[in-house]
């Protein structure tokens, strides 16, 4: 129900959106997904009218609404903080898309106060933003943008500004708010873990492209570029050599190789492998030692430094760990395919 | 000049520099006509008089175009040993109320955090106290005081105003001063040097003073500004300071020549505070460039 | 804190109290005594009492009043229109810098500037009379305080630049944009949003340029000496000797009155400033 059409922005020399083409269903939850500078704001900006592109249209239920103004488009827009307006009270904030739609003050009151309830912050709608922490002003920021009823929800970085603890339960809550809507959503963050957790689908933005749209698993275990696989969680990458056969030979083991087009067969490659896709085998005689083990509450990491020099990252359920650094031990590769990235990059398209 | 003179706006303006603003992207929009209509208002009543007081100033007291008001500097005695007054009460002014203010503002940041709130008030006294009652009260002293104050103090222009110039310029300084020692992180730079083993000399003399260097020079900058331009007191105590000689030679002479002198005065106090705004946003730029 | 602490602002305290604790001194003991040295309040009793006093009193008021009010209303259009510009860009460096001189250290120049502009022999003047108006046909002269009150308007309309500007840097991008977002326009933005977040700091400053009038004398004085009839020039007289013998103590009863005044312009900008910072954290 939305379609970004070859949407281009450029800023002078800076390229901010090359060409994007994102379609989002009705009801879906979209997570866009990358570094500062990766052009997913733009993105959303331009969906909520706050930017025009250069090139491309942006169609919602196929309308044509790239030169709509933004009070026209009947989008929520949460952005990041301090939004909400100083001069105005927890509920007249929430009723303010209301107002302006001439709604009468006693509905347009009371339909904020039912919105304060729903993100269960009824207690504050007499204070005044300044007196609230900053997950109870996203909320309010939530609830406000909700009270409109619109179409499409847009939510700019909303939980970067937050602690963590807050962060955590508070995308929980916009999840769950979104589903029993029903509401088409736009979500940005740089945060891999939010976009994995919360989205229907990630798309993963570099240099203005969308390098992958796809489920969180799928982004997760089957990264289509190397850029999308460093980003998205921890990533090893192991010295290999690429096979006749499309297939990479890495500790001692063969692995399929998803991604083999271009790179020619007998090349050194590097194989890129997630923690939790390599294993420890307790070896006296082994070839690495343990150097480094981080608990991670549910996870330990261990680093293992191999003989060769090459530092490996092994991640494993805390139960299950008992090596400590010192122990010599052995790895076992666990996944059956890996995505390869060549040693010496091709010069960039 | 006034109430506003000793603006405490002046100093945070100047010298704490405008507050780091998100970069918005630069999209090249056609200007809105409010912004135009306001502009155009604003270069007329504006650029008008200045451009008007230019065209005046080249009127000769020979009725004939040319740079010969702009000479009187050289040529006026009378002009020329009250600017050279008036100089000297700035530089002198402005030394002495870096010297009172820098370690006062560094010993309360350091030693009695707790006296801040009483300090930023009587700061403020002298923007209170309008300069024409201020010179009244000076006129009372100088008329009820024993005869070695009267000699000390109010014989010479050097002497009688520059103290209270330092009064005058308290307030902007001493924020211009507060907002550079605030900026740095005072605590942590002296005990480190302290820890490196430094003594207080030493630690005042290179990590401190090299630090506030931007306070101080804006400070200085303002108060000689001030100076120059401070003409309720001295007119009224009766001294020959350049603004004051200004207007005299306006009563007397040829408007001419002081409209020239004016437009130097402008020139000369904008191109103060405009190098300052340089210093001012290289030194924001540094400590950031530092700190990451 | 230890006795020893309070040794490092000696210094400080004793020369605010010299040159600042004396001179004040001398002003309030002078307008609270009579000449033979005894307490009375019949200096300032001699101030209201005097119509010429009062008529200065008024005329310094209407003055400041219709100063502050067009520097207020230009000040702030100049600062929005400038702040809507490129931030650190050249215009608001050399508008910063501008403002900065005409509002602080303008005195004497302007003085003069204005009258190699609209004095009797002015520039604009002159140009004026070519195409037919002459200025001075009516009552205006360049002395009066029409005159003078158009002079202090260009220090007035810099200095609310200034005051401002840090205010309306301070409101928020996501205010608008959240506004727009749900269904205002620009209008309705500016009406519900940024004029009540505006309001307390604009209230705030014209208060300040109040005061800014209300104490300004050396503009006056380059223009037209102790001429005018506002307070500042009644000091001036009062103490010169220009008046009658022994008005000192009146001029000192001015004096502290004007110091009243300014006194309760501070303390109302300082409650609205109150407000003003507990919305803007």
């Amino acid at each position: 129900m939305i379609r970004f059409d070859g949407v281009e922005r450029h800023f002078g020399e800076v390229t901010a959106l090359a060409g994007l083409d994102l379609e989002i269903a009705e009801g879906e939850l979209i997570a866009l997904l990358g570094p500062s500078g990766c052009g997913k704001t733009t993105a959303l900006r331009i969906l909520g009218g706050f930017d025009r592109p250069d090139a491309g249209r942006v169609f919602v239920n196929d309308v044509d609404v790239s030169s709509t103004p933004p009070n026209k488009r009947d989008m929520g827009m949460v952005f990041q903080a301090y939004s909400l307006f100083p001069n105005m009270d927890v509920r007249t904030n929430v009723a303010f898309g209301l107002r302006m739609r001439r709604q009468e003050k006693a509905k347009r009151l009371k339909r904020a106060d039912e919105l304060l309830e729903l993100v269960g912050l009824t207690q504050t709608a007499d204070r005044f933003p300044h007196q609230l922490s900053g997950g109870q002003q996203q909320r309010v920021a939530i609830a406000r943008a909700l009270a409109i009823e619109p179409t499409v929800l847009l939510l700019d970085e909303p939980l970067s500004a937050l602690d963590a603890r807050v962060r955590t339960q508070l995308r929980a809550e916009i999840r769950n708010l979104q589903q029993r809507l029903g509401i088409t959503t736009l979500f940005v963050t740089h945060d891999q873990s939010e976009a994995l957790s919360i989205a229907d689908r990630v798309g993963v933005m570099q240099h203005g492209r969308l390098e992958q749209l796809d489920t969180p698993e799928a982004v997760y275990r089957h990264p289509a570029t190397a850029f999308v696989a460093e980003f998205v969680g921890a990533m090893n990458r192991l010295p290999g050599r690429l096979g006749d056969d499309g297939e990479v030979q890495v500790l001692g083991q063969r692995l399929k190789v998803l991604n083999p087009d271009g790179t020619k067969s007998g090349a050194a490659v590097y194989a890129l492998l997630r923690p939790e896709g390599v294993a420890v085998v307790p070896d006296s005689a082994g070839p690495g030692e343990v150097t480094q083990r981080t608990f991670l509450g549910s996870a330990v990491r261990l680093e293992v430094t191999l003989d060769t020099g090459q530092k490996i990252l092994v991640e494993q359920p805390s139960h299950d760990a008992g090596l400590v650094p010192g122990d010599r031990t052995g790895l076992r590769i666990l996944v059956e395919s890996v995505i390869i990235e060549e040693t010496v990059p091709s010069p960039a398209p | 000049m006034s109430f506003g003179s000793v603006g405490i706006a002046a100093a945070d303006e100047v010298v704490g520099g405008p507050p780091p603003r998100p970069v918005t992207k630069a999209r090249k929009e056609r200007p809105r006509p409010w912004r135009i209509a306001i502009f155009v208002l604003a270069a007329l009543y504006f650029l008008g008089p200045l451009a008007s007081a230019f065209k005046f100033s080249l009127i000769q007291s020979n009725g004939r175009y040319g740079l010969g008001n702009y000479d009187q500097i050289i040529k006026n005695s009378a002009i020329r040993s009250a600017l050279i007054t008036s100089l000297e009460i700035s530089a002198i002014t402005a030394v002495l109320v870096v010297v009172l203010m820098l370690p006062t503002v560094v010993w309360v940041r350091l030693r009695l955090p707790k006296l801040t709130l009483m300090m930023e008030g009587v700061t403020l006294l002298p923007i209170v106290i309008p300069p024409v009652v201020m010179a009244a009260g000076l006129e009372e002293l100088q008329s009820h005081a024993p005869e070695w104050v009267v000699k000390l103090l109010f014989n010479h222009p050097l002497s009688a105003l520059t103290p209270f110039y330092v009064i005058l310029a308290l307030p902007f300084t001493y924020r211009a001063l507060d907002n550079g020692v605030r900026a740095i992180d005072l605590h942590t730079l002296v005990d480190a040097s302290r820890n490196l083993g430094a003594s207080w000399r030493q630690t005042i003399i290179h990590v401190i003073l090299p630090n506030v260097e931007t306070a101080v020079l804006g400070a200085m900058f303002l108060t000689i500004a001030l100076c120059l331009g401070e003409v309720v007191i001295s007119s009224l105590l009766l001294y020959h300071t350049f603004p004051v000689a200004l207007i005299q030679e306006s009563l007397s002479g040829t408007a001419g020549i002081s409209v020239a002198l004016s437009i130097i005065t402008l020139a000369f106090t904008f191109g103060l505070l405009f190098a300052l705004s340089f210093l001012a946003g290289r030194r924001q730029r540094a400590t950031s460039i530092r700190v990451i | 804190m230890r006795f020893g602490a309070w040794v490092g602002v000696v210094p400080f305290a004793l020369y605010v109290l010299v040159f600042l604790g004396l001179p004040l001194y001398m002003v309030i003991h002078g307008a609270l005594t009579t000449d033979a040295g005894h307490f009375t309040f019949s200096n300032f009793k001699a101030t209201f009492d005097s119509p010429a006093y009062r008529s200065a009193f008024k005329n310094s008021v209407i003055l400041s009043v219709w100063t502050s009010l067009v520097g207020a209303v230009f000040g702030v259009w100049l600062a929005a229109a400038v702040v809507a510009g490129r931030p650190g860009g050249m215009l608001r460096r050399i508008v910063s810098s501008a403002s900065g001189v005409f509002a602080y250290f303008a005195g004497v120049p302007l003085a003069f500037a204005w009258v190699a502009t609209l004095g009797a022999e002015g520039v604009v003047t002159v140009l004026l009379k070519d195409i037919g108006i002459n200025l001075y046909a009516g009552s205006f002269t360049i002395s009066s305080l029409l005159g003078v009150g158009l002079a202090y308007v260009y220090f007035q309309v810099p200095l609310m630049v200034i005051l401002i500007t840090p205010a309306v840097e301070g409101l928020r991008p996501q205010w608008q944009e959240a506004a727009l977002g749900l269904g205002a326009t620009k209008l309705r933005y500016l009406r519900h949003v940024a004029v009540p977040v505006l309001a307390p700091s604009v209230i705030g400053a014209t208060l300040i340029l109040f005061g800014n009038a209300f104490s300004a004398y050396a503009t006056a004085l380059a223009l037209v000496g102790s001429t005018l009839n506002i307070v500042p020039a009644q000091i001036d007289d009062a103490i010169n000797g220009n008046v009658l013998v022994n008005a000192d103590r009146l001029g000192l009863a001015l004096g502290v009155e004007m110091i009243i005044v300014i006194v309760v312009v501070m303390v109302c900008y300082w409650l609205v400033q109150q407000r003003a910072r507990r919305w803007l954290q």
